[in-house]
């Protein structure tokens, strides 16, 4: 179905950051227009994943070009839960933004970056063309750039070095991909390529390809061996950075690998052995890398790569219930992780340090917070009711029904280094009795702070806290749309007849 | 000519790797636009190489024929470099922060996101 308006949330975002730049130097202005615009983004995602899922997919071809000539923008299922779910973190990024962050990186035009960062997210989501995807690809890093340097922290800008590398190195990676996959097919449009791909004799190139998008996107979204930027950047910018990189910018690349393995290149044995060996490992070593670290921050950080390992073992299993696993976890991830990345922002404002040492009797001090704090903790972990249990029933069903028996493994192992680590977290942060801590002078603390940024800080934790309760005790909904999405991974006829128009038997 | 290409192209991607894995930030920023332009390269020699042949129509036909020069590697490399020029000079003014605040240029000492805070 033809709909022009699908790229709303692209240009909506477009506005709303060229709007900021006019009240540059007006930060209250900025705060309030940022939360109304996001919240105008929230209705619009609501909008297109409602038509989408009531009426099939919607398309709009750039220019009015047709398919395989011009750049295509696909609104399918999991495009649009992506975008849905971008809005809500960044709705509450937004928010919190407006509690958390200084005055001085605000006057270095934080908002607008922020909202360039959900343009480019949103437009990767639409992309139904491998190169404009590469473009929305350098749109999100080059405003992740700005947002993890802005402030020019020593600790900041070495992290910044170790992430621009990689993800330059990443696009390289990708575009060589790209000119490989082009040379091979001569075309650029995802559904065409789709078909094209399949009916290419040499399978040794297209393998070769098909390893170049897996290191270029594994490298954006932190898969073993090529994660080794995440935990020595994510934990240096500001909290609310942190969650919206930590909540979103790694499932990005996720997004990118399902799309990409589903779509263009459908994996064979070859492709399926090489992600589920990259999957154990990342499990792994991201969540044993959790187990030893001090800082809160680098401990989440070494989770997102043990959970993004997670992700890839759906792919690898490659069943439509392994797939469904990983589209539940990755609505599951993007929400909690956000919301861990601004309750470690909460805890800094409070105590002044990130070090769990350090850190004590939170319990005591803050009964309610510590409940509130309780919500993402468990749901990470996955204790039944909560969110992140469901999609490893799926996982683990399909790791039998494929025989990945040291897959299984792996995945109950990870859940339960996870668990420890959120145990010590807990025992440590939570439980223990914490001594006063020094008071530090560069530090602005929580009850220093005007009682509408105090709010603003607490807010959105909630609302996410919500979410998640939400995904937990009402999976039978999440479930629902996940088994859609799944459903579409596997069989992508109906992506391919919404671009390219219905098929004639023969193509196929 | 393809063979030529080839050479050059396989010459900035080592050359570009083996920048990236000095140690000197300088190196590094190097290594990655000798990268970028092997890269933009690649897309160039894939897109197969045609001589003095325009994709222009002529007034007597409605679409081409024959062998022609493809546009859209071109219109490709032009994007692509457009983006790496941006990316790169961004890359350049940090370096020169970082190097400003770290007061080194060797990446082995750049430590500090190592430390337990």
């Amino acid at each position: 179905m033809s709909n022009p308006y699908i790229i709303l949330p692209v240009i909506f975002q477009l506005f709303t950051a060229i709007l900021l730049m006019f009240f540059w130097t007006k930060k209250n202005s900025q705060k309030l227009i940022s939360i109304i615009c996001s919240l105008i983004t929230l209705g619009i995602s609501i909008w297109l994943i409602t038509i989408v899922l009531l009426q099939g997919i919607h398309v709009t071809q750039a220019g009015g070009w047709e398919a395989p000539f011009g750049i295509t923008f696909v609104a399918d299922p999991l495009s649009t839960l992506m975008i849905l779910l971008t809005s809500i973190s960044g709705l509450a990024v937004s928010i919190f933004s407006t509690g958390s962050v200084r005055n001085a990186r605000i006057k270095f035009g934080y908002f607008p970056i922020f909202h360039f960062l959900l343009m480019g997210l949103n437009g990767a989501f639409l992309a139904g063309d491998i190169f404009n995807l590469y473009v929305w690809f350098e749109i999100i890093i080059i405003s992740s750039f700005v947002l993890i340097t802005l402030g020019g922290e020593k600790a900041q800008l070495e992290g910044s070095i170790k992430y621009v590398t990689m993800n330059l190195l990443a696009s390289v990676v990708f575009l060589t991909a790209i000119a490989i996959l082009y040379g091979l097919t001569g075309s650029l449009n995802m559904a065409d390529l789709s078909i094209r791909v399949a009916n290419i004799e040499n399978r040794g190139l297209v393998n070769v390809t098909a390893i170049l998008f897996f290191v270029g996107f594994g490298i954006k979204s932190a898969v073993f061996p090529l994660h080794f930027w995440l935990p020595a950047s994510y934990h240096t910018p500001p909290p609310a950075i942190s969650a919206i990189f930590g909540g979103l910018l790694t499932k990005v690349g996720v997004y990118a690998l399902l799309r990409v393995f589903t779509l263009i290149f459908i994996p064979d044995d070859f492709m399926t052995d090489v992600i589920t060996w990259v999957a154990i490992m990342t499990i792994l070593t991201g969540c044993l890398g959790a187990l030893v670290q001090n800082n809160i921050r680098k401990i989440f950080s070494y989770l997102i790569v043990g959970h993004i390992g997670y992700m890839i073992a759906g792919l690898g299993m490659y069943t439509e219930a392994a797939l469904v696993g990983t589209i539940f976890y990755l609505i599951h991830d993007i929400i909690v992780k956000t919301n861990l990345f601004m309750v470690t922002g909460v805890i800094f404002k409070l105590k002044g340090t990130y070090s769990m040492r350090n850190l004590g009797g939170f319990y005591k001090t803050y009964p309610k917070l510590s409940l509130l704090m309780a919500v993402p903790i468990f749901s990470l972990v996955g204790i039944p009711p909560l969110s992140g249990f469901w999609a490893k029933v799926f996982w683990i069903e399909s790791g039998f029904i494929t025989e990945n028996y040291l897959l299984v493994f792996v995945l109950v192992f990870g859940s339960f280094l996870t668990l420890v680590t959120m145990a010590k977290l807990w025992a440590e942060v939570v439980w223990k009795d914490g001594d006063a801590l020094p008071m530090k002078i560069n530090v602005k603390y929580f009850w220093e702070l005007k009682p509408i940024k105090r709010v603003a800080m607490i807010v959105p934790i909630v609302l996410l806290s919500m979410v998640s309760l939400y995904i937990g005790f009402g999976a039978e909904h999440i479930i629902s749309i996940s088994r859609l999405i799944g459903s579409q991974l596997i069989d992508t006829t109906p992506y391919i007849e919404a671009v390219l128009g219905p098929l004639n038997a023969e193509v196929i | 000519m393809e063979l030529l290409l080839v050479v050059i192209i396989g010459l900035l991607y080592a050359a570009g790797i083996y920048m990236m894995l000095r140690r000197s930030l300088l190196k590094l920023i190097i290594g990655l636009i000798l990268l970028g332009n092997g890269a933009n390269m690649l897309i160039f020699l894939l897109g197969r190489i045609v001589k003095g042949k325009p994709p222009i129509i002529d007034a007597s036909e409605s679409i081409l024929s024959g062998i022609y020069a493809d546009p859209v590697p071109q219109a490709l490399i032009l994007t692509a470099i457009v983006i790496s020029f941006g990316l790169q000079s961004f890359a350049i003014i940090l370096i020169k922060r970082a190097y400003k605040v770290v007061k080194t240029d060797d990446l082995d000492e750049m430590n500090a996101t190592d430390e337990d805070l």
